[in-house]
């Protein structure tokens, strides 16, 4: 029964609390990689505060669309947190097929904030919201592609049987697979969080921006949720990832824990490296990058397949 | 060790992919070395007994020197000579290419164990390894306008032959040397360029003319 607590409120806790650090930790790597010293870890908590206290302006165009946007997104995407096996224990909701939900409880996120950016009638949102789907129709199979080479190696339809202890005997038996899968998934997590390679989350001004488009017209508590629920989202995918490669086993639930934490601070550090050392992808590459994952996903699949 | 084999193999493969989703000649002709140089460490890493170690030996370096430095350094000296970086248009693009060589490679995986081979016992992904690799080549040599690039799919091609004829390794080494000596021809080939280069600069392959681009 304590163990159960425990696990809620850790999971709980973690979703809900670590996302803005996940960013300091991005924006420090970064602001380092430039020699500069950098806003503090937990800028985006102060960010975030601040945004809250103030009102929000709506256009008259807009509708109760535009408003849903930011609470459909942020619901959805906490939801999606719920499914997630966080410091190698099972999540606190596990069914078989979970991962489809996950997958779409992101797209459903997505979805609302294309409508949401559409219900502006500015051209220039529109424009966002259509690279952005397109992008996202492209992630979308790579995603699951890896996924599903997770569900294969692991014999498990859940995510957290896929990044639970049935790991351990997958590495040993299909690393390549996995270690393919693990770029796959990379890739994705870059794509969906609208990091470096694929889109630039500090622009606001270029003609190649995509996601940061899209909010342009919200404000106040609106464009707080939905700058906490992208921390978030980067947050779950870094979690994936972290669960791929940590293995679970041997050491207690706390000791998990805390390598979890460490791995995610590693994932955090490692997105902030590419983001410093790389350049953004022109538009007509990015699909290129995203077909690529897909077919690394592929390849892991007949791997494991044969 | 099996695991590495196996990571070897996979990571051959993830280069034909590279090479084909990649418009950077300086980044192909790098990658194609590395494969090059893969190949050489897998020679030793399947060497099955210890009588033929020499022949073994000899083949890695060989495969190391020619591959590995011999070829990527003659390919970059032919895009230096000729001041090209990129390959603009290729007849077939690059997502399509990489599709259809994910394809290939998903086919030579699936497929490759029903093949009947003659010496029992390989590694089981030495074969489709050498078809995929063999396949990507071919689709670079097909698909890509610049001659330095269909150079470097025949080479690639000639990578897969390398693979397959290390399966023939312990039956007919003679064969697999004959193999390394397909790469003298690639040399030649890629030398070809250069000349042509020449040819088209000057309407003449006399080299004295080549003293006039000193300052």
């Amino acid at each position: 029964m304590t163990d159960l607590l425990a696990r809620a409120l850790f999971q709980a806790g973690l979703v809900l609390l670590a996302p803005p650090l996940l960013l300091g930790i991005v924006n420090r790597v970064k602001a380092l990689f430039a020699g500069r010293k950098g806003p503090p870890l937990w800028q985006a908590y102060l960010d975030l505060a601040k945004l809250l206290r103030k009102g929000a302006v709506y256009s008259r165009t807009t509708t109760w669309v535009f408003r849903a946007g930011p609470v459909v997104g942020l619901a959805a995407v906490a939801c999606a947190g719920l499914m997630l096996p966080v410091g190698g224990q099972p999540a606190l909701l596990a069914f078989p097929g979970d991962f489809i939900l996950f997958a779409y409880l992101l797209g459903l996120a997505r979805f609302f904030t294309a409508l949401a950016a559409l219900d502006t009638g500015s051209s220039f949102e529109g424009m966002g919201a259509a690279r952005e789907v397109t992008f996202a129709s492209m992630a979308e199979p790579a995603l699951f592609l890896a996924l599903i080479v997770l569900a294969r190696a692991t014999g498990s339809l859940s995510l957290s049987g896929m990044l639970g202890p049935g790991l351990t005997g997958a590495w040993s038996a299909a690393a390549p697979a996995l270690l393919l899968a693990l770029i796959g998934l990379f890739v994705v997590t870059l794509a969906e969080n609208a990091r470096i390679p694929v889109d630039d989350p500090n622009t606001h001004l270029e003609l190649t921006m995509i996601h940061e488009v899209m909010v342009l017209d919200h404000s106040g508590p609106d464009l707080a949720f939905i700058l906490y629920g992208a921390a978030m989202k980067l947050f779950l995918f870094g979690a994936v990832v972290v669960g791929l490669v940590q293995r679970s086993g041997t050491a207690g639930p706390w000791a998990s824990r805390a390598w979890f934490l460490l791995g995610v601070a590693g994932f955090a550090v490692l997105v902030g490296v590419v983001e410093s050392v790389m350049a953004r992808l022109r538009l007509t590459r990015v699909p290129q990058m995203l077909v690529g994952a897909s077919v690394l996903s592929v390849f892991a699949l007949v791997l494991l397949l044969r | 060790m099996g695991a590495w084999v196996d990571m070897v193999f996979v990571l051959l493969v993830v280069i034909d992919l590279f090479v084909l989703a990649s418009s950077r000649l300086g980044a192909v002709i790098r990658a194609v070395g590395v494969q090059g140089a893969l190949l050489a460490l897998l020679t030793v890493l399947l060497a099955s007994s210890a009588h033929d170690l020499g022949h073994v030996l000899v083949l890695a370096i060989g495969a190391l020197a020619i591959k590995a430095m011999l070829i990527p350094w003659l390919m970059f000296r032919a895009i230096r000579e000729a001041a090209i970086r990129r390959e603009m248009e290729p007849v077939i693009g690059f997502v399509p290419s990489m599709v259809l060589a994910g394809a290939g490679v998903a086919l030579a995986f699936a497929f490759s164990g029903g093949l009947p081979l003659p010496s029992p016992g390989k590694h089981p992904f030495l074969v489709p390894t050498a078809l995929a690799t063999v396949w990507c080549g071919f689709l670079l040599v097909v698909s890509r306008r610049k001659a330095v690039t269909q150079v470097l799919g025949f080479l690639m091609l000639e990578n897969g032959v390398f693979v397959f004829g290390l399966l023939l390794s312990d039956i007919m080494p003679v064969m697999v040397e004959a193999g390394v000596l397909l790469d003298l021809f690639a040399a030649v080939f890629v030398m070809g360029i250069v000349l042509f280069h020449i040819n088209r600069e000057f309407s003449s392959l006399d080299t004295e003319k080549l003293s006039a681009l000193k300052d």
